[in-house]
């Protein structure tokens, strides 16, 4: 019995139900039974799948099988930072003083876990240079959701409300935008300058007194650092707006620069990028957010505070209010505490210099091959565009698609925006230079076999589990969950 | 420096830099402005495995864990069975360390995974779709009234009285941002009606013609519901909801002091596009084999930016394939057998703690495992005598009841345990 | 349809015309190429007032959303029930079954602001 039959059919959970199996065992009952509801209160059928603990162990376990991860391949995913997530995090997690812990203990039964939350804070403040931290959201995209609502109750409390636009450049992640949308901010776009910088003019022609501040990702979804960085930030606070950061590259600037320094505001970081902490094929992960110290008092609820020898979880005092259930992803909080105490100062400054170091030996050695919009030095992550191999049909797409077939997973492809075929590459720096040689001898592969034999890119992958898949009919005619046929 | 996690030896970054052409690394940082670079970095460590092995120890060691302590604590996190298995799986490396699975080709196990959570989840709510997976419970129910104003272009929420103070604050958080007003009863002006099931104070509501009243104004029903109560309980798609969200953190998550947790997300399917968060769907590949795909994607903030239905990007993956194996361990009958563990469990504590002099339980309402004791003391001073005795009480809910305690009586907790609660709270009045 | 009875907006719309005041609207043979697989498509309900060339509606193919343009100002009085199962119409019959929708013209002389067919294919040819 397979994941998948001989028909083509996929055998899922349901499929292989058979009745009268059990895959747990359950504990008696030990107490007299109650009488229960009325009928019309209970459910009549409950239809879930009836397997036994073997055919359940070998069901996931052979899907595990089909998937890349950064323990198994090489993942040079641009802007997802993904790096070994080292193994005693996730031991230290698994802990039972910190993974069997209820979020409404009682503050003196859970001191260590909140003694381990306030030292994060003052870590992620030193490494961003700023003064508060809220460690309540639970990904980046929650982080910037948390930032727009600071920026806004900033703003209302000094009865300045009519600035209702967030700038955001046309470089952003498509969350920035969204996040402040989803904050009841109109969202402006700003341009990029031909050396995929902001574009200071552009900038200046769209600051007002509407402006309630601007998202910037540094370095940039480009892997750029914008020189300009400080004019952008006093161009904005002089138009009375905030600076938000997007700390998602932080990955190549740890011990290299502070934000704080450079007059951004607030900023959030993705601990499940940065911070080495595993990416669960999608999730969990952490986005928390360190301020400023007049922004302090807008935090998220809630904050951790030492009140002589104890800590204790406070409400800042004008908080924007509750962003999730509990603490936050505590689980994800600790594996980043493990790993910055692991690495230290010194250590988290060879992380940055170590990713700036291979990404830019991987742009130094695909140049000649693949176009290079932006003719610089990079951060952590280089962007190519395939338009000299688009000119013989081959696309971003086929590109990522054949690097499957040699056993890497594809960069990240068609983003940012502004980039025509954009492929960007972020080998991290915890790739070895021998396996960043063969991705590197890989790509020249492919963009041989673009000149030579483009077909052989257009119809990779050809060793996966699958090929190429109808994402068009996927869309057309959703079929997202199991039914009997 | 050397890091157990960086490879580049001293040659390794010679023949890089000789390859760049550069004869020291921060000729690759001199975009950052000048006077900003190398700051001091005034950090602890580093500190090799074993003795932060032992540090975080000892830590962890301050904490008390439910599985010295009996809890009683409940209120959207429960300490629950998980099955041995559960934590085998998500632990595998190949699950753990991959990405969302954007290259669908070398990410079957993660799409097939997260399609079978979608499946079951549907199965057990009896509703027509189910997306990746949210945060969190009260985020998820935020996430759902925004949908339900989109959906029926209006900017009104209604919420039951009788839902959780910490949903409602999630929900303000989420709904002032975007000047929705929300009110406590539905009219035709309304979005939806947003109800908890069981509510706040662990009763039961009435859902004889909730969604017909709900409907007939136009309204969609939006129900947060306790997804282990369903083992028994009347699903949330029999009785009419719209859109259904709950804390998935009691199918096979460990408490883990609140997070990471599962926000459960699912809706009918005519309302599908205007869901947030990923969704899996099943497709064909190029040789007409089956396979799973990322979809509806153009609802997302990568592709329709601030006209996305959410800004969700990271979501709780992980967990949702925990949750799917969850509840495939149980199956229809383990699941059934833990729902009633719970529930036959909580009346008995009820019961007699109702039976002490000085304590009520309102015995009148249907609640599954968790229900209000008003006490003849404050809750916290109730709550600090069990402490004393190394019990976990239960959560303060003396705004709505006075002297009100909620307490949670899940299938782990004995009846020795019970029996003790019961003899403490007993000794407290005497 | 015969293309050349037709008229061309610059945002790819093309309209029917003749000398009924009902007219048929949908995109160019050039959008939904560019497009790629059509996997949606959100239009007005029957009774919506459009403006000419303001937002009408919606084109998803599998990783982009396009807005829809209405050509002309007037109010829907049909649309397209068949996209809402095969969207992929669009992409097969861009100018007959993959119609979008039909509008009643408020202002004939409109139809003047719109390209020929000659006009429109000299405007594409220049976007390539």
């Amino acid at each position: 019995m397979g994941v998948t039959a001989q028909d083509n059919k996929t055998r899922l959970l349901m499929d292989q139900s058979r009745s009268g199996r059990r895959g747990a065992t359950i504990p008696a009952l030990d107490v007299p039974r109650s009488d229960l509801p009325p009928d019309n209160m209970l459910r009549r059928e409950l239809d879930l799948p009836e397997l036994s603990e073997p055919e359940i162990i070998r069901y996931f376990i052979r899907l595990s099988s089909m998937n890349y991860s950064v323990d198994t391949n090489f993942y040079p995913l641009g802007s997802c930072t993904m790096k070994y997530n080292p193994k005693i995090n996730d031991e230290i997690a698994r802990l039972p003083g910190f993974a069997r812990i209820h979020p409404f203990q009682p503050e003196e039964t859970v001191q260590g876990a909140l003694e381990l939350l306030h030292h994060l804070q003052d870590l992620l403040a030193e490494i961003t240079g700023m003064d508060a931290v809220s460690l309540a959201p639970s990904a980046g995209a929650h982080g910037e959701f948390s930032g727009m609502l600071l920026f806004r109750s900033y703003h209302k409390s000094r009865g300045d409300v009519k600035r209702q636009q967030i700038l955001v450049p046309d470089s952003a992640h498509g969350t920035n935008p969204a996040s402040a949308a989803m904050a009841g901010f109109e969202v402006v776009e700003v341009q990029s300058d031909a050396e995929g910088n902001t574009d200071l003019e552009d900038l200046r022609s769209k600051l007002s007194d509407s402006v309630a501040g601007i998202m910037l990702t540094m370095p940039s979804t480009l892997g750029l650092f914008d020189p300009n960085v400080e004019e952008v930030c006093n161009l904005v606070h002089e138009a009375g707006g905030l600076v938000y950061g997007d700390g998602a590259n932080m990955n190549a600037i740890l011990g290299k620069v502070k934000l704080g320094d450079l007059g951004f505001d607030v900023v959030h970081l993705n601990l499940h990028k940065t911070f080495s902490t595993p990416h669960g094929g999608g999730g969990p992960g952490a986005g928390p957010i360190c301020v400023k110290e007049p922004f302090s008092r807008y935090l998220p609820k809630p904050h951790v505070e030492k009140i002589g020898e104890a800590y204790r979880l406070v409400a800042p005092e004008e908080s924007v209010g509750a962003i999730g259930s509990f603490l936050g992803n505590f689980g994800v909080l600790v594996r980043a505490f493990v790993y910055i105490r692991t690495l230290g100062a010194d250590g988290l400054r060879a992380v940055s210099e170590n990713a700036v170091l291979n990404a830019n030996y991987v742009l130094a050695r695909l140049r000649d091959k693949y176009f290079l919009p932006y003719d610089r030095s990079c951060m952590h992550e280089v962007v190519f565009s395939a338009n000299w191999q688009k000119r013989h049909g081959v696309k971003a797409l086929d590109i990522g698609k054949r690097l499957l077939d040699h056993g890497f997973y594809a960069p990240t492809i068609y983003f940012p925006l502004i980039v025509e075929e954009a492929m960007m590459i972020e080998p991290t720096e915890t790739e070895t230079l021998e396996t960043i040689d063969e991705f590197i001898d890989a790509m020249l592969d492919i963009a041989e076999e673009a000149e030579k034999d483009p077909d052989i890119v257009i119809g990779a992958p050809y060793t996966t589990p699958v090929i190429r898949l109808d994402e068009a009919l996927a869309a057309r005619q959703p079929d997202l969950r199991w039914t009997e046929r | 420096m050397v890091t157990p996690y960086i490879p580049n030896t001293q040659d390794d970054q010679n023949r890089i830099m000789e390859t760049i052409g550069i004869s020291s690394v921060d000729e690759l940082f001199r975009d950052i402005p000048r006077g900003r670079l190398n700051p001091s970095f005034d950090l602890p460590g580093p500190m090799a495995e074993a003795d932060l092995l032992r540090e975080l120890q000892s830590m962890a060691a301050k904490n008390w864990t439910l599985d010295v302590h009996t809890s009683f604590l409940g209120n959207g996190s429960t300490n629950r069975f998980v099955p041995s298995i559960v934590g085998h799986i998500i632990g595998r490396n190949e699950f753990l360390t991959a990405y969302t699975p954007y290259q669908p080709e070398v990410s079957q196990g993660i799409l097939q995974a997260i399609y079978e959570y979608q499946s079951l989840v549907s199965q057990l709510f009896q509703m027509d779709a189910t997306n990746a997976g949210m945060y969190d419970g009260a985020s998820a129910l935020a996430e759902a009234a925004l949908m339900a104003c989109r959906q029926t272009k209006r900017n009104r929420v209604a919420v039951r009285k009788s839902i959780s103070p910490l949903l409602r604050e999630v929900l303000e958080t989420y709904l002032n941002a975007q000047e929705i007003e929300i009110v406590e009863n539905v009219d035709d002006e309304s979005a939806c009606l947003i109800v908890q099931q069981p509510n706040h104070l662990g009763v039961w509501e009435s859902t004889d013609g909730l969604a017909a009243e709900t409907h007939s104004l136009g309204a969609l029903l939006v129900c947060s519901v306790d997804p282990l109560s369903l083992g028994m309980f009347a699903a949330p798609g029999s009785y009419g909801a719209d859109i259904v969200v709950a804390e998935g953190q009691s199918l096979g998550i460990a408490p883990s002091f609140g997070g990471p947790g599962l926000g459960i997300f699912s809706c009918r399917k005519e309302y599908v596009r205007q869901m947030p968060s990923r969704i899996v769907g099943r497709t064909f590949d190029g040789n007409g084999k089956e396979g799973f795909v990322l979809t509806l994607q153009t609802r997302e903030q990568h592709i329709r930016r601030e006209k996305a239905t959410s800004n969700i990007c990271t979501n709780e993956t992980l967990l949702a394939i925990a949750t799917a194996v969850y509840l495939a361990a149980l199956g229809p009958k383990g699941l059934r057998q833990v729902s009633e563990l719970a529930y036959h469990k909580a009346h008995y504590a009820a019961q007699r703690i109702g039976d002490l002099s000085g304590f009520s339980v309102n015995d009148g309402d249907i609640f599954f495992d968790e229900f209000v004791v008003q006490c003849p003391q404050s809750p916290e001073a109730t709550n600090q005598y069990l402490l004393d005795k190394g019990i976990l009480g239960g959560i303060d809910v003396s705004s709505s009841v006075p002297n009100g305690l909620l307490l949670c009586v899940t299938e782990l907790v004995t009846r020795d345990q019970i029996d003790e609660l019961v003899s403490c709270l007993e000794r407290m009045e005497n | 349809m015969d293309s050349t009875a037709l008229k061309y907006s610059k945002e790819h719309e093309w309209i029917s015309v003749d000398d009924r005041d009902v007219h048929t609207v949908g995109i160019t043979n050039y959008a939904q190429a560019e497009l790629g697989d059509v996997v949606f498509v959100a239009l007005p309900e029957v009774g919506a007032e459009v403006v000419q060339f303001s937002q009408m509606g919606e084109i998803e193919s599998v990783k982009a959303v396009s807005d829809l343009f209405s050509p002309v100002s007037g109010v829907v009085v049909e649309v397209n029930e068949a996209l809402a199962d095969h969207p992929e119409l669009v992409n097969q019959d861009p100018l007959g079954e993959g119609w979008l929708l039909k509008v009643r013209l408020s202002d004939a002389n409109e139809l003047d602001a719109l390209m020929t067919e000659d006009e429109y294919e000299e405007m594409t040819e220049g976007l390539h």
